[in-house]
C-alpha cells in the first residue's frame, strides 16, 4: 500500500467512527428530553389519537436498539423522518433550505478570503512594525464583534436610513441573480467580516512559519528580490495551510449562521433549526444537526484529502 | 543568556494587554455592584419618556417603554458574566479532567476519550448548544450548562497535548521511579507545567462563551425577561435602529468591549505564557537591546 492509500484509508476510517458517534448523539437527542418527547411536541394539540398516531409514526413506540438500528438505517438512506409539526418528510426540506445556507456561506467565504489573504500577508511581511501591529489588533475587533449586532447595524445603515439594499429576504439564484445579489450583500457581508478577521490570524502566521524557513532564506540569500521569494516561494507554501484554515472556516459558517440567518430571515438551515427549536421539532432538529455535521465532517476530510495529496510530508508523517 | 523576566511582568509591559486588563477590573467592579451602580430600577415603567436619546437624565436613553438602557445593560453585563463564568469554569475543570487522563495514560483510554472529542468537535458550537438548550429548554442553568459542555473538549485537547509533551519530561520520569503515586504527580508536576497554555484557553474561551451567550438570548433561548440580558435587548431594538440607535448600540458595544478584552488578554497571555513564543519575545527584546 503506498503511503498515500494508507494515510486516506486511516482518514477515512477515523471519519467513519467519528460519523457513527455523531449518529449515535443525534440518535441519543430526542431520548435526552425530560419527559414524553411526543406529548411535548404536540402541546396543546394533544388527544390520545393524536399521541399514539404520532408515537407509531416516529417509531419511538419500538425497543430503544430496534430504533437505533431503524434510525441508522433510513438515514443511510437519505429518510430522516418526518416533521412532528406538519408530516413533511425532513430529507425535503432541509434539501429545499440548503441551498440558500450554502449561497451565504460562499458569499461569505469569498469575501472573507478577499480580506484576510491580502491583509494576512502584508501583516506577516510587515511583521513587528507598526502597521502589523495595527492589523493585529484591528483583526481582534472582528473576532469579538457578536456578527447579529453587526447585521443589525448594517441595516440599519444600509436598508434603512440609505435604502441602498433589502432589508431581508432571499431570491434564489437561477430565478432572479439580480434580486439575489441585492438580498445577499449584507448577509454575506456579515457573515464575510466575522471569518475575514478570524483567518486573517491564520493567514499571518501560516506565512510567518513559511518565511522562517531554510529555504526561504536560501532563496534571500541568492540575492532573489523580496518580491520573487514572497510571490515563488512564501506564499507558494503558505497556500497549504491557508487552504485548511478555508475549509474548516466555510464548515464553521455552514453550521454556525443560525444567528445571521435569524436577522435576515434568510431561508436556510439555521433559521430552520432555529424554528425547530422553538417548534420542539424534534425530527427536523435531529435532521438538520446531522446534516450540518456530516456536511462539517466531509468538508473536514476533504481538506486533509488535499492536504495530502500537495503536501506528501503529511502522509508520511 | 540574558536574565529570565517575571511573566506577569512581561504581561503588563505591553501597553495593550494592560489596557484590556483595566477594563476587565471594570468589568468585575460591575459584576459585583451592577445593583449599585444602577441609577435606575431594570424594570421601571416611564412611557411618558419613552425612547429618549442619550443625555443627563439617561446616559444610554431609554427604550420603549422608557426603561433605563444603562441600568439595564449594567445588570445585563453581570449575568451575562455569571454565565460566562460558571460555564468556562464547569469546561475547564472537566476538560482538563479528561485531557490529563487521556494524555497521562494513553493506550485505549486515551483513544476512546479522544474520539469522544472528535464527535463533539463535530458540531459547530452554537449548534451543538441550541441542540442542548432544544433537550432541557430554554433557561439561564440550561444555557450555562450548555455552553459549559460545548466548550470542554476544547480545554480537554489543550490539557492532553500538554500533557503528553510534558509526561516524558525527566522530572516526572524520576518522581514515577520514586514511587510516587499518579494522582500527586498529575496534580504537583504535570499541572503546573502545562497551566500556561491552559489560562491562555480560559481567556479565550470566556471571550466565546460571552458571544454564545449573547447569541442564545438574541435568539430568546438564554436569560429570560423580565430579567435583561444584552443579546434580548439587542433583538428588542430590531424595530427601532433608526428612531432609536441606542438601544441597539450600547447593549452590542457592551458585548464587543467585554470580548475583545478577553481577546487581547488572551493574546497578551499566550505571547508571556506559551514557552516557545516567549523565548521569540525576549530573543528579540534582547536583540534590539544590542
Amino acid at each position: 500500500m503506498t503511503p498515500l492509500l494508507r494515510f486516506l484509508t486511516r482518514r477515512v476510517l477515523h471519519s467513519l467512527v467519528v460519523l457513527f458517534g455523531v449518529l449515535v448523539l443525534v440518535f441519543a437527542l430526542v431520548h435526552l428530553v425530560p419527559g414524553d418527547p411526543v406529548r411535548i411536541a404536540l402541546g396543546t394539540r394533544y388527544t390520545p389519537e393524536a399521541y399514539e398516531a404520532l408515537r407509531t409514526a416516529s417509531g419511538l413506540d419500538r425497543p430503544l436498539l430496534q430504533q437505533f438500528l431503524g434510525y441508522v438505517g433510513s438515514a443511510v438512506r437519505g429518510d430522516l423522518g418526518v416533521s412532528f409539526r406538519n408530516g413533511d418528510p425532513v430529507t425535503v426540506t432541509l434539501l429545499e433550505r440548503l441551498p440558500a445556507t450554502v449561497s451565504l456561506g460562499l458569499v461569505g467565504i469569498v469575501i472573507a478570503l478577499l480580506i484576510a489573504i491580502p491583509l494576512g500577508v502584508f501583516s506577516a511581511l510587515r511583521e513587528g512594525r507598526l502597521s502589523d501591529g495595527i492589523i493585529r489588533v484591528t483583526s481582534q475587533f472582528g473576532v469579538s464583534v457578536p456578527d447579529f449586532w453587526m447585521g443589525i447595524l448594517l441595516i440599519g445603515l444600509f436598508s434603512t436610513t440609505l435604502g441602498w439594499l433589502p432589508t431581508s429576504g432571499y431570491r434564489p439564484l437561477f430565478d432572479d441573480p439580480a434580486g439575489w445579489l441585492r438580498h445577499i450583500v449584507l448577509p454575506g457581508l456579515t457573515v464575510g467580516l466575522v471569518a475575514g478577521a478570524i483567518m486573517t490570524r491564520y493567514v499571518r502566521s501560516a506565512v510567518l512559519e513559511v518565511a522562517s524557513m531554510g529555504y526561504v532564506r536560501t532563496a534571500r540569500s541568492k540575492g532573489l528580490s523580496p518580491g520573487v521569494v514572497t510571490r515563488r516561494h512564501v506564499m507558494r507554501n503558505a497556500l497549504v495551510p491557508i487552504l485548511t484554515i478555508t475549509g474548516i472556516q466555510l464548515a464553521t459558517i455552514l453550521g454556525g449562521v443560525i444567528v445571521v440567518e435569524v436577522v435576515f430571515a434568510w431561508p436556510g438551515l439555521g433559521r430552520l433549526v432555529f424554528n425547530a427549536v422553538s417548534a420542539r421539532d424534534y425530527p427536523l432538529i435531529q435532521g438538520a444537526v446531522l446534516l450540518i455535521a456530516v456536511l462539517f465532517l466531509l468538508i473536514n476530510l476533504l481538506v486533509d484529502v488535499l492536504y495530502a495529496v500537495v503536501d506528501p510530508r503529511i502522509r508520511l508523517s | 543568556m540574558n536574565q529570565r523576566v517575571s511573566p506577569w511582568k512581561l504581561l503588563l509591559t505591553n501597553p495593550i494587554t494592560a489596557l484590556s486588563a483595566a477594563v476587565l477590573v471594570v468589568v468585575a467592579v460591575i459584576v459585583v455592584g451592577a445593583g449599585a451602580l444602577a441609577p435606575y430600577g431594570i424594570n421601571d415603567i416611564d412611557v411618558p419618556n419613552a425612547l429618549q436619546g442619550p443625555g443627563l437624565t439617561h446616559w444610554f436613553g431609554t427604550d420603549e417603554l422608557g426603561r433605563d438602557v444603562l441600568s439595564r445593560v449594567l445588570v445585563a453585563i453581570q449575568a451575562s458574566m455569571r454565565i460566562a463564568v460558571i460555564s468556562v469554569t464547569f469546561a475547564a475543570v472537566v476538560g482538563v479532567a479528561i485531557g490529563l487522563l487521556a494524555g497521562y495514560r494513553g493506550g485505549w483510554l486515551d483513544s476512546v476519550l479522544m474520539r469522544v472529542v472528535d464527535v463533539m468537535f463535530a458540531f459547530p458550537v452554537l449548534l451543538l448548544a441550541l441542540a442542548i438548550v432544544a433537550i432541557l429548554g430554554p433557561g439561564v442553568t440550561t444555557t450555562t450548562l450548555a455552553i459549559g459542555i460545548v466548550f470542554t473538549p476544547i480545554f480537554a485537547r489543550v490539557a492532553r497535548a500538554s500533557t503528553l509533551s510534558v509526561r516524558t519530561e525527566p522530572y516526572v520520569a524520576v518522581s514515577r521511579t520514586m514511587g510516587t503515586g499518579d494522582g500527586y504527580i498529575l496534580g504537583h508536576h504535570v499541572l503546573p507545567n502545562i497551566s500556561g497554555p491552559l489560562i491562555v484557553q480560559t481567556s479565550l474561551s470566556l471571550a466565546f462563551a460571552t458571544l454564545s451567550e449573547a447569541a442564545l438570548s438574541f435568539l430568546g433561548l438564554g436569560i429570560q425577561p423580565p430579567q435583561p440580558s444584552l443579546g434580548r435587548m439587542i433583538f428588542d431594538s430590531q424595530g427601532f435602529v433608526t428612531m432609536a440607535w441606542w438601544m441597539a448600540v450600547f447593549p452590542g458595544a457592551a458585548i464587543f468591549v467585554i470580548v475583545l478584552a478577553f481577546n487581547l488578554l488572551g493574546d497578551g497571555l499566550r505571547d508571556v505564557l506559551d514557552p516557545k513564543q516567549r523565548t521569540l519575545i525576549e530573543a528579540r527584546r534582547a536583540g534590539r537591546g544590542r
